[in-house]
């Protein structure tokens, strides 16, 4: 199995796709409030920690900075809808706080 | 007599959950020339390679599934494939019709198919059709004979083509012979991750060596409209492909538009695997198509890919069963699926091949993954080797394996229905 560069080679807690990207994908189950968590960001193998503020359910999605509503939340290094209440970072980013520009 | 003991390493022994999906790929599998890797498949009279060998009871009709049921249970080893519509249908929902009945039984992993109507002159249509293709097809009409002795004549049919199809030889093709397709379901935050960047990774590599592939979900390219045109091969396909999704957004989302398509688009279960809204589900999506290929065309619901080898775009439905019986009807043979939440499907005559990212899924509802990349996540399995890990699973299905789908039972074969009937 070909080791991947992944800084300190612990399995990531969470994941970006981009370095743009203000919001981070939890990857294992049973991410908890008050974790220290280790993130990859997938595109150029750089590696970031974040304090997570809210338990995050597997694929569920953490901000990486302070976000206001109004804001455009960035995944994959692109637009993925608006921000509508203000997020801390490290608290989860979902439906109460997040909703499409389209329909 | 001495007990038989049966190890715990035996593959008959244990139950759920399912430990015999692929394990993570040793790395020595990244060595395969996938150009050169070959499997036993079934040339059609057209020169087309199909992995399956259905003899097919095929309805053209809701009123003919009856009869088609009754011929399958009667002879073994042969599938009947009802399905809802049929009747009173006009227009371009008539030809999307036509072209999936005619589509899926012209399909190479179909050795001969018996057409039953409720009369004879559509039932003939589809048989005209299916017959270019140069196998065995006979229609029968139900109007004047009634089901019993329908399903009488057309029992004795499918007993002839099921012994004929039989003992047809398998010979050895090259993998760059198949045609390739993909659609994700029950997507979540996972998919864009991992097993949709593993099919776009396979996609990558085959479609050099002459396989067509095919992708569609034209609701779910919105958000990554402006991507996916940039990935056309010319400026007058973009175009052809804009303007099918942007008909789309105004035919009929701006026409019947809700507040997140009532809770279809993202649906519940994205929504449970944290996708959050369209864009976002939409950019994971296409990870799918890899980051070399372009699509040389943009094809109608069912309609056959007929600019030769590379990667095309089919205006479906995101609804998993409608978009794979559409490309099975195109020609399709083989079918790769990520999965995040665990989408179950299968079709009739083409293997879906489920590839899974999300340890939770793989670990709740194993027994419906055949590719297991939740390496990818951990980051302890890179794409191009989830890339490889999926080339193995489609020569393996090739051959033979049936993919859990398969195992398990799973043929969902639904028509595209464009309007209401007359």
């Amino acid at each position: 199995m070909t080791s991947t560069a992944n800084g300190d080679g612990r399995n990531p807690h969470v994941l970006a796709h981009s370095p743009k990207d203000n919001v981070a994908v939890a990857v294992i189950e049973g991410l908890k409030a008050d974790t220290d968590a280790f993130g990859v960001v997938t595109e150029n193998n750089g590696t970031f920690r974040v304090h997570v503020k809210s338990d995050i359910p597997i694929g569920h999605k953490v901000a990486l900075t302070d976000l206001k509503a109004g804001d455009t939340a960035i995944k994959y290094g692109q637009d993925v809808g608006k921000i509508t209440a203000d997020v801390a970072k490290g608290e989860h980013v979902h439906t109460h706080n997040m909703k499409t520009k389209r329909w | 007599m001495a007990d038989v003991m049966i190890s715990n390493q035996s593959p008959f022994v244990g139950g759920a959950p399912d430990q015999f999906y692929t394990p993570a790929l040793p790395s020595k599998r990244a060595s395969v020339d996938a150009a050169k890797a070959t499997f036993m498949g079934w040339r059609r009279e057209n020169g087309r390679v199909g992995v399956r060998n259905h003899v097919v009871l095929l309805p053209l009709d809701d009123l003919s599934n009856a009869a088609c049921e009754a011929v399958a249970n009667n002879i073994k080893g042969t599938i009947a494939l009802p399905h809802a519509y049929g009747r009173l249908q006009f227009g371009e929902d008539l030809a999307v019709h036509f072209r999936t009945l005619i589509g899926i039984g012209s399909n190479p992993n179909v050795a001969a198919v018996i057409v039953i109507g409720i009369e004879e002159q559509w039932t003939n249509r589809v048989v005209e059709g299916i017959a270019k293709t140069g196998k065995p097809v006979v229609g029968f009409g139900i109007e004047q004979h009634g089901d019993i002795a329908t399903i009488a004549r057309a029992s004795y049919q499918a007993k002839k083509f099921l012994q004929w199809a039989t003992e047809l030889p398998r010979e050895e093709c090259s993998i760059t012979e198949l045609w390739i397709s993909t659609k994700c379901g029950e997507s979540d935050t996972t998919t864009g991750l991992s097993s949709c960047p593993t099919v776009g990774n396979m996609y990558d590599k085959l479609i050099p060596h002459g396989i067509y592939g095919v992708f569609g979900e034209t609701s779910e390219i919105t958000g990554a409209e402006h991507l996916c045109k940039e990935r056309a091969a010319s400026p007058e396909i973009a175009e052809k492909w804009y303007k099918m999704w942007k008909s789309y957004q105004d035919d009929v989302i701006e026409a019947h538009k809700t507040d997140d398509l009532s809770d279809s688009q993202p649906t519940k279960g994205n929504i449970e695997g944290g996708l959050t809204t369209i864009e976002e589900k939409a950019l994971g999506n296409l990870e799918k198509i890899g980051h070399e290929c372009k699509y040389i065309d943009a094809l109608e619901p069912a309609e056959a890919p007929a600019k030769g080898p590379g990667l095309y775009y089919m205006d479906t439905s995101s609804a998993a069963a409608e978009c794979v019986t559409l490309m099975a009807a195109a020609g399709y043979v083989v079918h790769t699926f990520p999965t995040g939440q665990g989408n179950v499907i299968g079709n009739p005559v083409v293997p879906v091949i489920k590839i899974s990212g999300n340890p939770r899924t793989v670990r709740t509802m194993g027994e419906h993954i055949d590719v297991d990349v939740t390496g990818v996540l951990r980051r302890d399995m890179t794409i191009p080797e989830a890339g490889d890990a999926l080339i193995d699973m489609i020569i393996r299905t090739a051959n033979g394996r049936l993919t859990a789908a398969e195992s398990l039972g799973h043929r969902e074969f639904v028509m595209t229905k464009l309007y209401r009937s007359a």
